[in-house]
Parts: structure tokens; sequence; C-alpha cells
């Protein structure tokens, strides 16, 4: 069992984005380039948080990471060989959460978290593993027993969240994609679901790419900062602040640095 | 304090149109006989209640008859209207094909087909079912299958990032989506269904081989028994908002469970 999870951890793939191309039709019917022979690479098991202003490709660029947007040129690779003789390329386990949570709201938190066991070619596991798994996922979210039974109309906007981000976790995905997740929350709950993230990503350490608005959530929980515009990544800007994060680091003299430096950034490609 | 605004509420609700229809009953009886309406036009509510009385049990059955003849569209209208909705999800193929012929369904003047279906099924049962059916149909059909199509993109997309199978986006996410659209088709369509059987039996009322409620007006009307039609509507009546409030029930249990006050 322990090597087993070992294996896991050693093949947590990086992503590689070679001269991605994507393009939609316009109203007039001239195809628009959202993403324009974009390169980015991330590393395995770093946290790569892409900001930009709006309609720049950011959601775009993580929806064709996830295979939900095609692209019509390029290459995006989720490299998880291992360097040993006999790997076959082992299929990556995404979790995805979305702008909204998107809970199904016929069924309470238990059964939102269990949705993905029961989806795909369920590999079988037993009920009595599956509920250690499921209560295991459900606590490592911060949410309580008492909220098994509650249906999403019950549960506020940062419950439905922890939900979501619970379910996003349940195949012990090697790779979490956020686009723009805590948009809609306030100030207080977004830094704390931003430490749940830094939390869960110091746990199980997959690769992480995270799209947000937000510079110093942006900051805070990335390794590195891809700032985008036009299709392209226009800067790259490393983030050296300790791992693990402390809310106090927000007002450092680093992290205003850091601030302002991403803002320049942003302020150059805005013009 | 809970109490009294039970009671409240009971007086608006209850008490109040009680007194309306006391108060119009009382009206049409005084008319009646201040303005000397001879019977066969406008019997007085007493004259309807004798009546009433009278051919009690004839009502009862025809009522029961009835009711059971749109009890039995009405499930048929769920059952296949659901069926055929899955299909038409599924495939847009299906679905362009047969939709005209669906909305046929709606558009068609059921007075119109009636006596052609009575021609080949038989004065029977089965015959008023299928009436009753097809003018319930189109509600279910139309509300159930928009129901699972619109199914929003993000929830179609967490379940394409967990490589769920169409079979599984069908069983665990269109269809208990649609559950709402569903119930609300059959919310309209048990208006139509109690229409639909008294429409088939009006029909085949004058083969007298018939007990319902439609073949009844249809005796009645003939030997101008108007007490006795009346009585009649009024039992159309009774059995019309007992379907209301059925389905009523049905659709507000299943509007709770599967969209938690969303709608």
């Amino acid at each position: 069992m322990a090597s087993a999870s070992e294996a896991k951890l050693n093949r947590v793939p990086s992503i590689q984005c070679s001269g991605v191309g994507v393009k939609f039709a316009s109203a007039d019917g001239q195809p628009i380039a959202i993403l324009d022979n974009l390169d980015l690479r991330v590393e395995s098991g770093k946290i790569v948080s892409l900001i930009g202003a709006s309609g720049c490709g950011k959601s775009t660029l993580l929806r064709a990471i996830a295979g939900l947007q095609p692209i019509d040129s390029g290459s995006i690779d989720l490299d998880n060989k291992v360097d040993q003789p006999s790997t076959e390329k082992s299929r990556v386990e995404i979790g995805f959460v979305f702008q909204e949570p998107a809970l199904l709201d016929w069924r309470n938190v238990w059964s939102n978290v269990a949705l993905p066991f029961e989806l795909g070619t369920s590999n079988g596991q037993p009920g009595k593993v599956l509920r250690a798994k499921i209560e295991s996922l459900i606590e490592s979210v911060a949410l309580r027993p008492a909220d098994y039974k509650k249906f999403p109309d019950q549960l506020s906007g940062g419950m439905k969240m922890r939900v979501a981000l619970a379910r996003a976790l349940a195949n012990d995905p090697t790779v979490l994609l956020f686009d723009e997740p805590f948009a809609a929350l306030d100030d207080i709950l977004r830094s704390q679901l931003n430490d749940l993230l830094l939390a869960l990503w110091k746990n199980r350490s997959p690769t992480i790419v995270f799209v947000t608005h937000n510079i110093a959530e942006a900051i805070y929980v990335s390794h590195q900062i891809a700032v985008m515009s036009k299709g392209k990544i226009s800067r790259l800007i490393d983030i050296d602040l300790p791992f693990p994060r402390a809310s106090q680091v927000r007002s450092s003299s680093d992290f205003a640095a850091i601030y302002g430096d991403v803002s320049a950034a942003l302020a150059e490609v805005a013009r | 304090m809970m109490k009294s605004k039970t009671l409240q509420v009971n007086f608006w609700d209850v008490v109040v149109p009680v007194l309306v229809l006391v108060g119009l009953l009382v009206l049409w009886q005084f008319s009646v006989q201040i303005f000397e309406l001879p019977q066969l036009i406008l019997p007085t509510p007493l004259a309807v209640a004798k009546a009433g009385l009278k051919e009690f049990k004839t009502l009862a059955v025809a009522l029961l008859t009835t009711g059971a003849a749109a009890l039995a569209a009405l499930a048929a209208c769920g059952i296949f209207g659901l069926l055929i909705s899955l299909l038409f999800s599924q495939s847009a193929v299906l679905r362009r094909s047969f939709f005209p012929y669906v909305i046929f369904l709606q558009t068609v003047p059921i007075v119109a087909i009636a006596p052609l279906l009575i021609l080949w099924s038989g004065v029977n049962f089965q015959t008023i079912v299928l009436v009753a059916t097809i003018i319930g149909l189109f509600p279910v059909i139309s509300n159930t299958t928009n129901g699972l199509l619109v199914v929003p993109k993000v929830q179609r997309e967490l379940f394409r990032i967990n490589r769920a199978s169409r079979w599984q986006e069908l069983w665990k996410l269109r269809l208990p989506s649609a559950i709402p659209a569903w119930a609300l088709g059959l919310r309209i369509s048990s208006g139509l269904v109690v229409i639909g059987a008294i429409v088939g039996e009006f029909f085949v009322g004058s083969s007298g081989q018939y007990d319902g409620l439609g073949s009844l007006i249809f005796l009645w009307q003939g030997r101008q028994y108007t007490a006795g039609l009346i009585a009649a509507v009024v039992a159309t009546t009774i059995l019309g908002l007992a379907f209301f409030g059925l389905t009523k029930l049905i659709s507000n249990f299943l509007l709770n469970r599967w969209t938690r006050g969303r709608l």
C-alpha cells in the first residue's frame, strides 16, 4: 500500500505547453486567437498562478490543460513518466475546481463528494474503504460530520466551495486546476481557503495551476506567477517567499515588493 | 400566537370563500324564484342538489370511471412522456425527425380525432385513456425534453472531468436535473387529461354503453335533464380539483426533493 502511494507521488506530472493555439470565431465569423503560440512549463509539484486581464485567455488555457477545450495547434503534455524501465505512461488524474461550486442540488454533502467514485470506469472499491475515503476527504476541507447530510441550499458560499474542493480531490489528482474558485467570496473566506489550498498541497503535493484576478492571492499561494496577455505568457515572476506560508507574510516587505512587481507587469501589458 | 395565526389563515383561505359560495347559491335560488325562470333553462340550486342526491350512485360511478381513465392517462403521460423525452435528449436526429409530430399532438383538435379513435379502437376504457393521453402528452414531452437538454455547462464539464460515460451523464445528471421539469409538465397535464377523458366519453356517450361523466352529460343533455346536467358539471369540477390537488402534492414533493427550493 505504502509503496503504491509512493509510486503515485513519483508520478506527479509536469505540464508542458508548447506553441498552443486556440481560435474562436468572432461575431462576424473572423477567427480570433484566444491562445497564440503559447509556451508554459509548470514543474512537477509546483503551484503556478495565471494572472491577467479579463479575456487574456487564462481560463481557456486552464480548460485546454484539463482537456475541456480542444486546441488548434501546439501540444500540451502532462508528463508523468518515471525514469524506470517498464513504466507505462499511466493516465493523469486531474481535479478541476470551477468558478462556481457546481454542486448537484439534489445530493447532500456526502454524496456530492462521493460523485467522482460513481463515474467513469469505477475501480469498485469496497464500501467500507470508500466510506473512510469520503470521510477523510470531507475532513480534509475542514467540514464536520454534522455537515454530511446537509444539502447545498443549506450551505454558505465558503462551505460550498469546500465541498467542491473535496470533490475535486476525490480521485487523488496529481494535477489540480483552479478557475478563479474564490472570486465570489469575501477577503476573510478567501484567505482561509488560500490556507486550506496550501495545506492540501502540502499533503499531496500535486502540480497546481491557479487562475485568479487577485494579485495578493496569486502571490500567497504560488511558486511562480505567469502574467498573461493577448493569448501569451508575457512574464514569469518567481515568488521567493518561504513555505509553509503564514498569513503574516502578507504584511512583509518582500510581499510588498513582489506585489509591486506583479502590478507593474500587469500595467505594462495593459498598455 | 401560532394558533391565532393559523386560525386567521383558515378564515381567509376557507371561511371567506365558503361564505361567498353560500351567498352566490342563495342569490341564484332567489333569482330563479323571483324571475320565475323555467326549470329547463336554469333549475334552482336546491333542484340541482336534489337531482344530485337522486342520481348519486350514477354520478359516483361516472366520476370514478372518468377519474380512473384520467388517472391512467396521467400515468401514461408521465411514463411515455419521460421515455420519449429521454430518447429525444439522446439523439438530435430523433428529436428533429419526430418533434414536429409531437407538436401535432398539441395542435390537433381532439374533438376532430376522438370519433376516429373510437371508430378504430372501440367503445371502451382504453379508447378514453388514449384520447386523454393524446391531449396530455405534449406538456410532459416538451417540458421534460427541455429539462434534459438545458443542464448547466459547468455540471456537464464536471462529469467530463470525471470521465463519466454518456449513460452516467444521463442517469446521474440529466435525469435528476429534469425531474422538476417533468413534474411541472405533469401538473399541466393533470387538467388536460380530465378534459380529454370527458371529451372522449362525450363521443362514446351516444352509444349508451359507457358510464363516464362525459357520456352522462351527453345523455342528460339529450333528455333536457338540466338539473342532472348541472349536478354532473359539479361532479366534473370536483374531479378536476381532486386531480389538481393530487398532482400538486406530488410535484411539490418532487420539486422540493430535487431542487431544494431552487425553483
